[in-house]
């Protein structure tokens, strides 16, 4: 007992800000602009339900990493819940898959509006190497409406972690092109 | 007069700290964690974003679905008027005692696992199943542990429990007192759904209890149920600290003594919310089927804070 009270004691707080890159060029932010008050509403408040729908569980391994200390997304007030009625925003991985492209929309369909839906990875946003697969029936985007990919394969925890909050509005200081105001 | 007003301001300011309070735990315990976590205001802002959203029924649910989030609230506010926080004799100890608020409490969960239910989820049905499970052994064990203090004052109803308390301040370190305290502390842990019991941070089905039961609401009905249990998690604390050591609790309503009164109970809960942060970073989530045996516990020490009670009465 005093060991684990004494590491405790011994460790600071490891949590590291959002770091800023000058070009993100992993960001891409697609469809509608969010609304002002859309943005007031979930702005400070973001519950997030991950769908797998069909990912080789990279991106899920990278998605893990944002509840570490680390990167710890509670910060921004962003929490990751268990059902979509309680989410205001998808993140979805993985290119989606025969079996998941009906799951996948009764699950947009069983979140409540405002929402918002991010596809992480290169899979979500093109079916990355499972392109043309005869089990594949698209990217994300074919099946629900997307509004920021996040790319790499996987992405990083901290590319999630500032396309999430591009997708709201919060990156402290965004140098891409603005949306929304300020 | 001042007394009803004060019996509402009273159950405004629960509801007012209760969601700050949630937020407290969850705060100290990323900082244990080593995160720098959400502020502790954090869910003042996610209940003001669920009463915003739009609210999604399934088609599969009757009208108890959308009734039942209204009993929760609604009793829970209204144990709030019956357990002193601020104020010790208060106009509605002469309505309900302490079998009012156990029976009322068990009212909000016996509707909260109908609605559970109601959907047909798998899930809904597991949690109302498990919450059961646990309330019937956890109510009789709130009331006992309650009892051994009522045998000393003499009389069940809580603020007459407070009143006497005050007047002999020996009898708190009393077997009884003690006994009792230690029986509903782990009451309070389950009943409220924290560390040992069920896991208020979990995102895993098979593990959930409180949260498999609210995982087809949203939008306002969400919130009415969230606020609710961290009213109930305040109304626990209070009871603990109030009915155990009631020092600083407003015997005259002069704005002297209630003010004292308020700053001593938010020091109470604050002390009660750092210790449950503390202990649940202590502690692992017991196997469901040791549940029993932790509230086997609980009861079998109120039993003996009454029989001391009686004993040494």
């Amino acid at each position: 007992m005093r060991g684990l009270f004494g590491k405790i004691l011994k460790t600071p707080v490891v949590t590291e800000p959002v770091a800023v890159a000058e070009d993100d060029r992993r960001i891409e932010t697609i469809g509608r602009r969010i609304e002002e008050r859309t943005r007031k509403l979930i702005g400070r408040s973001l519950h997030i339900r991950q769908v797998d729908a069909g990912s080789c569980n990279g991106c899920e391994i990278e998605i893990t990493g944002l509840l570490s200390p680390y990167y710890d997304l509670e910060r921004f007030g962003l929490h990751f819940v268990a059902s979509p009625r309680h989410a205001d925003c998808l993140l979805v991985t993985g290119p989606v898959t025969r079996n998941m492209a009906e799951p996948l929309r009764l699950t947009y369909e069983a979140t409540p509006e405002p929402k918002i839906v991010i596809a992480v990875g290169d899979c979500a946003r093109d079916c990355g190497v499972f392109k043309g697969s005869y089990a594949v029936a698209g990217s994300v985007a074919d099946i629900i409406p997307v509004d920021v990919i996040v790319g790499g394969c996987p992405p990083e925890p901290a590319d999630i972690l500032r396309g999430i909050l591009t997708a709201i509005d919060r990156l402290p200081h965004h140098f891409g092109p603005k949306r929304g105001t300020k | 007069m001042t007394g009803y007003l004060l019996e509402i301001g009273q159950a405004l300011l629960a509801l007012l700290l209760a969601p700050g309070l949630t937020g407290l735990i969850r705060w100290f315990k990323a900082r244990l964690q080593g995160r720098r976590g959400a502020p502790p205001w954090q869910p003042y802002r996610d209940l003001r974003k669920l009463f915003g959203k739009e609210v999604i029924v399934s088609k599969n649910a009757s009208w108890l679905f959308r009734f039942a989030p209204y009993v929760i609230f609604s009793t829970t506010v209204a144990v709030t008027m019956l357990v002193p926080m601020i104020a010790a004799p208060l106009p509605f100890d002469a309505i309900g005692d302490l079998l009012a608020v156990v029976y009322l409490l068990l009212l909000g969960t016996f509707f909260l696992a109908l609605a559970g239910l109601d959907p047909g989820t798998a899930f809904g049905g597991m949690g109302a199943s498990r919450e059961m499970t646990v309330a019937a052994i956890a109510e009789p064990t709130i009331a006992l542990a309650i009892f051994g203090l009522a045998v000393g004052a003499g009389s069940t109803n809580l603020g007459r429990i407070v009143e006497q308390t005050l007047a002999h301040p020996g009898a708190v370190i009393n077997p009884g007192h003690l006994l009792g305290f230690a029986a509903l502390f782990i009451v309070m842990i389950a009943e409220t759904g924290r560390m040992p019991v069920d896991n208020p941070s979990t995102h895993l089905e098979l593990t959930m209890i409180h949260e498999a039961m609210i995982l087809e609401y949203s939008g306002r009905y969400l919130a009415l149920i969230e606020w609710a249990a961290s009213l109930k998690l305040l109304i626990f604390f209070a009871l603990l600290s109030n009915l155990f050591l009631p020092w600083g609790v407003a015997t005259t309503l002069s704005p002297g003594a209630l003010g004292v009164a308020l700053i001593a109970l938010t020091a109470k809960l604050a002390a009660l919310a750092i210790t449950v942060a503390v202990l649940e970073t202590r502690i692992a989530k017991l196997r469901l089927f040791r549940v029993p045996e932790l509230l086997g516990v609980s009861f079998v020490l109120a039993l003996l804070s009454v029989t001391s009670s009686f004993l040494l009465k």
